[in-house]
């Protein structure tokens, strides 16, 4: 077990009080597994990914136990994390392209960062070269600022770097959704490449886009308005959903054969809840098509069939 | 009709704008009444910049479009306020469409100061109360509020009920559901091809997103840095793409019916402009390319019926 | 729930600006010294150029601020001098920022060939030593009074408000709700005074402010190097007096420090209300 998440809870404050953004969230992913973490914005997904390594203000730890490795992790620690980011646990972050110092060669800051973490950087060139070869990047960027990169050079340079001491856990928080459908491809497939290689161990991809997901993760999990709503293994996600949300957004996303004219695809009604002031129970009770009585109580997040979790009362009903 | 003959965009740029940057050459298609065509492009293809230049808000270097028979370059003062009645945009972020500073509904305020300015209150409360019904919205629900307190998908209803309180056409839809939540994407989807249906409009749709150009039309145009690569019928384009180019696209496009093939897909950045020769040289695989690709640029040739394609391999 | 949106709104820029301690000292300061500018001339039945009485005198009852060397009341000069500062820092900041906004807005819209002439004008503006001009014009001037002073300075204090309202336009310009005022056939000049200017306000407001006290200190040196108002009394006017006459050497602090150290009050309060204000506008510098 690489990664395990007990009851995790995380609110936002603001002066109107705590958005709920993530609650009482439970799960695993295992050693080798690529996650995706999908849904729309807002629903958390994001709140949940820095949560695990850059747990700072306006965000606030409410409850939760995070263990990596069987080590737990302070995550409500932000001088005691230091410790882990970046050798156990690191991440993309959506704008890599920003995220780089630009008074500095980008050796250099490879180097004060490996050296901050107390790691030769003279002993890691080698690595590193050999890893810039796999992203096809040439040597010379060591000697480069990051202006004279284009964007997805920087993107795969930061890529290169987040995983240079081999972390348990990489996430990757929304690296796809700014680049061309070309780029999109080449990315999503080195963060596979990355994960056959050990760079890492296990992955973590965070992204609204559910078809890059189900061309590169193992298991998707679903959250909606702060809860997890399900997670099963990509092919069950996508083709055998349980939960009503899932598949109410699986059926509503346009496919290529499917044509207006012939085959008219719906929506889902309503829009997700305000987390400043969310409803009682399960947080889609209010667009949901097959809400009852039950679903004013939270739904546990259980595992219905080896693998596959699901958030929902109806389905446990019909499942007893 | 819209018609867009040999439109070109050059931006001069560089010190003393001694530098020429194409962003749209020499690109010619158009949108009979009541369809929907796609025009499809990664960033940097000039999808924006066409779909900007129908509207007149950035002027042509090059080339005419035309509105029913008539030069929109020409139009000025009231023929332009007039032209403007019957093409209407909608942009890709609904929130920049609004002054943040101001109620959302001020937008159809503006349109009735310049467009009503004899109007009853009466007479233009059921116009207004029309066009939002028929945009799925409930007037009482979303008027006299701020923009921030709508959500993405009731804003870009605002803007399309906006273009139904002229008497429009032809709407320009720029990427307008790429910012929306992925449940609320397809009714914004649903909602434009019914207008098409139910008032006859037509449509260029902008997007990146071939699914989405699939659902929606008939015909797509595939630009590639400002240069037509291909165009037709959808069904053509879709099942068999000719241009390495479209080729591509379709491979490596994530899609939720077939996993990406093992393609390899070229990870060099943008390469200096082409003036010469084919736009997508330098990315176009060995095999497929020749010498004369890089001296002579391929013009856009019919293949079938429907169907145009502007590779070398296809000139015969 | 939708009205009271506005409301909470303003609210909520309120309880930023009342909780933000830079801009309550500032405004603290600001307000102390208008009030003083307002009321403190009629405290007094003194003139603040006419002999009152005994000269140097240090303060006392009757001359609360002490007197000059020829016997004038330092107290009635500086009332004054404090009224004529804000005069010319409301006149001359408010032309200076005016001509700024209606050029840099100007620019920053139209682009092309009205931003290349602005720009070129801006420019020419901003290279020519402010000082030496305000100084020959100074000098040509025989007669000069503070409503003068305070034009002149005005109309060489636009270019940088011009600058950085020029750089906010074209990022504003570029705004989709520009360009769907421009299908609405919107004139570009209604444009530009109803759909850019207004989210602008926050900025102007700050132009405004240092425009101010850039004024103030522009009128104080002119005064202390003797090209201040020929008529009338201002708080550089005064200092420059009681240097000509030696007040520092003749240990008579009452008549220097005064002026002094109001100006440096004055424009330090705006300083830092501007530093204030910029982080109850932007809400990423307020602290939390």
């Amino acid at each position: 077990m690489s990664l395990q998440v007990e009851n995790l809870t995380v609110y936002y404050r603001t002066l109107r009080g705590d958005v709920q953004a993530l609650e009482n969230a439970t799960f695993t992913i295992a050693d080798g597994e690529i996650m995706g973490l999908a849904g729309e914005s807002g629903c958390g997904k994001t709140t949940l990914g820095h949560s695990l390594i850059y747990l700072k203000p306006p965000m606030r730890f409410i409850e939760g136990r995070v263990t990596l490795d069987n080590e737990e992790l302070p995550i409500w620690d932000m001088e005691r994390m230091n410790e882990f980011r970046f050798k156990k646990i690191s991440i993309i972050p959506q704008y890599a392209m920003n995220a780089m110092n630009p008074t500095r060669k980008i050796g250099k800051m490879t180097a004060e960062i490996l050296e901050s973490r107390k790691v030769s950087y003279k002993a890691t060139l080698p690595e590193l070269k050999r890893r810039l070869d796999l992203v096809e990047l040439s040597h010379d960027v060591l000697n480069m600022y990051p202006i004279e990169l284009s964007g997805g050079m920087k993107q795969r340079m930061v890529m290169v770097l987040s995983t240079l001491l081999n972390p348990s856990l990489l996430i990757a928080d929304e690296i796809t959704s700014a680049l061309d459908v070309s780029t999109q491809k080449a990315v999503a497939e080195m963060l596979v490449g990355f994960r056959d290689r050990g760079f890492v161990k296990s992955l973590m991809v965070i992204t609204h886009d559910i078809s890059i997901l189900y061309q590169i993760a193992d298991s998707i999990m679903i959250m909606y308005a702060g809860q997890l709503a399900e997670k099963a293994s990509t092919q069950v996600i996508i083709h055998n959903p349980r939960h009503p949300y899932t598949k109410m957004l699986i059926g509503s996303l346009p496919k290529v054969g499917v044509k207006h004219s012939k085959q008219r695809l719906a929506g889902i009604p309503g829009k997700p809840p305000l987390l400043l002031n969310p409803p009682v129970g399960c947080r889609f009770r209010e667009r949901c098509p097959v809400a009852f009585d039950k679903c004013f109580d939270v739904p546990p997040f259980i595992e219905i069939e080896p693998g596959h979790f699901v958030a929902c009362w109806k389905e446990f009903e019909s499942n007893a | 009709m819209l018609k867009l003959d040999g439109v070109s965009k050059v931006y001069r740029v560089g010190t003393f704008g001694g530098k020429e940057l194409h962003a749209v050459s020499n690109v010619s298609f158009e949108v009979p009444d009541g369809e929907v065509v796609s025009l499809i492009g990664e960033s940097g293809s000039g999808k924006t910049t066409i779909g900007r230049m129908i509207l007149r808000l950035t002027p042509i270097t090059s080339g005419t479009i035309s509105f029913n028979g008539v030069d929109i370059s020409t139009l000025q003062g009231e023929a332009l306020k007039d032209y403007y009645r019957q093409v209407q945009g909608v942009f890709q972020d609904p929130f920049s469409s609004y002054n943040p500073i101001f109620k959302a509904d001020r937008i159809f305020r503006i349109v009735r100061e310049e467009f009503f300015p004899g109007m009853k209150d009466q007479e233009w409360n059921g116009k207004l109360e029309d066009s939002l019904k028929a945009v799925g919205l409930n007037p009482a629900h979303v008027l006299n509020k701020f923009p921030h307190q709508l959500s993405g998908g009731q804003l870009q209803r605002f803007l399309i009920a906006r273009a139904l309180l002229l008497d429009i056409q032809f709407l320009v839809a720029d990427e307008i559901i790429s910012m929306l939540d992925a449940s609320t994407r397809i009714d914004v989807l649903n909602l434009l091809a019914d207008l098409k249906e139910s008032r006859g409009l037509s449509i260029l749709f902008i997007t990146h997103d071939l699914s989405l150009g699939y659902y929606i039309s008939e015909h797509a145009v595939i630009l590639y840095r400002g240069c037509v690569v291909e165009m037709g019928s959808t069904d053509r384009l879709y099942n068999t793409p000719l241009h390495p180019y479209t080729r591509m696209l379709m491979a490596a496009v994530p899609r939720l019916d077939k996993k990406w093939e093992k393609v390899e897909v070229e990870l060099r950045g943008k390469q200096s402009q082409i003036t010469t020769g084919c736009v997508y040289y330098d990315r176009c695989p060995e095999a497929e390319r020749s010498a004369d690709c890089l001296t002579h640029r391929p013009p856009l040739v019919q293949v079938e019926d429907d169907h145009f394609v502007a590779c070398s391999r296809y000139m015969e | 729930m939708a009205q009271e949106r506005p409301k909470e709104v303003r609210s909520e820029f309120l309880y930023f600006a009342l909780r933000n301690r830079k801009l309550r000292v500032g405004l603290g300061i600001l307000v102390f010294f208008l009030l003083f500018a307002i009321i403190g001339p009629f405290l007094t039945e003194y003139d603040p150029n006419t002999y009152a009485g005994p000269s140097a005198q240090p303060p006392s009852s009757e001359f609360w601020f002490g007197t000059t060397t020829f016997g004038q009341d330092v107290y009635s000069q500086f009332a004054h001098g404090l009224r004529s500062t804000f005069i010319v820092g409301l006149i001359g900041g408010g032309i200076g920022t005016l001509v700024g906004v209606v050029i840099g807005l100007l620019a920053g819209y139209r682009g092309g060939m009205v931003d290349e002439i602005l720009n070129m004008l801006t420019n020419i503006v901003l290279i020519i030593p402010t000082l030496s001009v305000l100084i020959i014009i100074a000098a040509y001037l025989a007669v000069r009074g503070i409503l003068t002073e305070s034009v002149f300075i005005g109309l060489t204090a636009w270019p940088w408000a011009a600058r950085a309202i020029r750089a906010q336009t074209f990022s504003l310009r570029t705004r989709e709700f520009v360009d769907l005022a421009r299908m609405s056939g919107r004139s570009s000049l209604r444009i530009v005074f109803t759909e850019i200017a207004p989210n602008m306000m926050s900025y102007l407001f700050l132009v405004f402010i240092l425009q101010f006290g850039g004024a103030i200190l522009n009128a104080a040196t002119l005064d202390f190097i003797g090209l201040g108002p020929t008529r009338g009394m201002s708080l550089g006017l005064m200092m420059n007096n009681a240097v000509l006459w030696a007040a520092l050497q003749l240990g008579m602090w009452w008549w220097l420090i005064p002026p002094g150290a109001a100006i440096a009050a004055i424009v330090g309060a705006l300083y830092v209300m501007n530093v204030g204000l910029d982080e109850v506008f932007n809400p990423k510098l307020r602290e939390m």
